[in-house]
């Protein structure tokens, strides 16, 4: 191996190592501060004290339970509000009839803030699940529209030329050109629909629950229990960079031919 | 508008001297007889095809060229269906619907569908088994080691020669090109040149090729027409022999007399 290879090797370490760098100084400063008791144990707990209350929680099984459910809120939130995004968007994008009869309604609704509509929810599902999954449905569908739509009349339209000429139309058109090509901002949409989900949710259930990670954040309060309400945060944390991580993982499989989101090796 | 993508809806074809002595390497049909009488087209106000007079022999290989704006690929699009002529009739093989032979548009750029492989862009709009078609035009047009290769990973020339296959899979009587190689460097255009006349005479279609440059015209084609302000201004026969050597004295005096025609001298 060559000099110059090995400092290649090592610059390569140092730029992967490099972006963590900053993460971990500030756990070590925060463990430090609580451990000589700069700040108090109550305000902040150490990150050693929020690892053992995971290890805690894992141990007795209760966080995995709490996730499941606010997982399985996300999701169903997710899929109902994506699907509804994904049909209007398309319905509006595909005719200039759609267009005039469902898009001044829909950005009328969009701009209105839809955590804003907390108390109304409240009133009309009272506290349980629908009331959060509404919500979720609410926070992720503007996205997905908006992107659908616009993916939509952004297309080639020399492509669209071109395969009419070759006798596409109906549902071959649709699949082979006009899905594919809105496919990318469709992504985008599907990406910030994910972000808005898990925002969502959690003042969802901060409101009220009775079992999912909000719920486990707000009990904890109630007991002074910071290192569970800390280990909640970070969960949501994850929880987000995991949605995103999917997000990436479809632009990556379904966006294959386009040179921007080729892997570099 | 579409117009009939199978080769199965073609009209029969009446054999003639010309296209037989050249039709014994393929499926070859004749080509398309195509008629035009005082066509018209406007944009509005503007005239762009002042009464277009034209009669095209089943075979033959027609170059149109003319200065920006004089009205070529206005006609082009008119031939194929693209856009929708004012005034006059155009007929093919004595039917007036041009829907119902098989015409082929290649367009300046390849408008290859970049979501597709090459091989895919190829079968578009085909059913049944098309895929050994595919690749054996794709070995014609001397790409048959790029079939499952993005487009975005294709050299212009290379795009066009899988548009020029994917025209070609359809087997078409008459293949429209619009300045294909118009946006190629020297070497690759005098390939592409090479390509299009051998395919030519493989196949027997009828070919209309618009261009800017007198000299591929008087290269290719057995007749040369120049266009002037949406009018005929000439008809020059090239009788020579084929295939013809670049730059040869026959040729360089032809396209003399046609490039001081389009130049109005």
């Amino acid at each position: 191996m060559s000099i110059a290879s090995q400092r290649l090797a090592s610059n390569r370490w140092a730029d992967s190592a490099l972006p963590w760098a900053v993460p971990i100084v500030l756990i070590l400063l925060w463990q430090l501060a609580v451990s000589f008791g700069w700040i108090s144990s109550r305000i902040m707990p150490a990150p050693l004290a929020v690892i053992e209350a995971g290890w805690r929680l894992t141990a007795s099984g209760e966080i995995f339970y709490h996730l499941g459910v606010s997982f399985q809120r996300a999701a169903l939130g997710f899929v109902i509000g994506g699907g509804i995004g994904l049909a209007l968007g398309l319905i509006s994008g595909l005719s200039h009839w759609g267009e005039r009869l469902l898009d001044s309604t829909v950005q009328m609704i969009r701009n209105i803030p839809h955590l804003a509509l907390v108390p109304l929810v409240i009133l009309w599902f009272g506290i349980d699940e629908t009331a959060k999954i509404f919500l979720v449905v609410l926070g992720t569908a503007f996205p997905i529209y908006l992107n659908t739509f616009h993916g939509i009349r952004n297309i080639d339209s020399n492509l669209m030329e071109m395969a009419r000429s070759y006798g596409l139309s109906g549902w071959p058109l649709f699949t082979s050109v006009i899905l594919p090509g809105a496919m990318s901002s469709i992504l985008v949409g599907v990406r910030y629909s994910l972000g808005l989900m898990w925002l969502t949710l959690i003042v969802a259930e901060t409101i009220s629950a009775s079992e999912g990670i909000g719920y486990l954040a707000m009990n904890a309060r109630e007991f002074l229990q910071t290192d569970v309400v800390v280990l909640a945060i970070v969960l949501y944390a994850l929880l987000g960079k995991l949605a995103d991580e999917a997000a990436r993982f479809l632009e990556r499989r379904w966006l294959r031919w386009h040179p921007a989101y080729v892997k570099g090796d | 508008m579409s117009f009939s993508t199978y080769t199965e809806t073609t009209t029969p074809v009446k054999e003639s001297a010309a296209s037989s002595a050249r039709t014994a390497l393929s499926s070859s049909k004749g080509g398309t007889h195509l008629h035009l009488k005082g066509v018209v087209k406007k944009f509005g106000e503007l005239e762009v095809l002042k009464g277009i007079d034209l009669e095209i022999e089943k075979g033959q290989f027609i170059a149109i060229v003319g200065r920006s704006g004089c009205g070529k690929s206005t006609l082009l699009r008119l031939i194929a269906g693209l856009d929708r002529h004012n005034a006059g009739t155009l007929s093919a093989d004595g039917h007036a619907d041009l829907a119902s032979t098989d015409i082929r548009l290649m367009f300046q750029d390849d408008r290859l569908l970049p979501w597709k492989s090459v091989i895919d862009n190829i079968g578009l709009g085909l059913k049944g088994d098309w895929k050994p078609r595919a690749l054996r035009v794709l070995e014609e047009v001397g790409l048959s080691d790029k079939a499952d290769v993005w487009p975005a990973k294709l050299s212009g020339g290379q795009r066009q020669r899988v548009a020029l296959a994917r025209a070609l899979i359809h087997q078409p009587q008459l293949l429209l090109l619009d300045e294909p190689l118009g946006a190629l460097d020297a070497l690759t255009r005098i390939e592409m040149q090479r390509l299009i006349e051998r395919l030519w005479q493989q196949h027997g279609f009828t070919v209309l090729l618009v261009t800017h440059d007198v000299q591929e015209a008087v290269q290719l084609a057995d007749r040369v027409i120049v266009l002037e302000q949406g009018q005929i201004g000439m008809d020059k026969a090239v009788d020579l022999a084929r295939p013809r050597e670049q730059a040869s004295a026959d040729v360089s005096a032809i396209e003399g007399k046609v490039l001081k025609r389009v130049l109005g001298q």
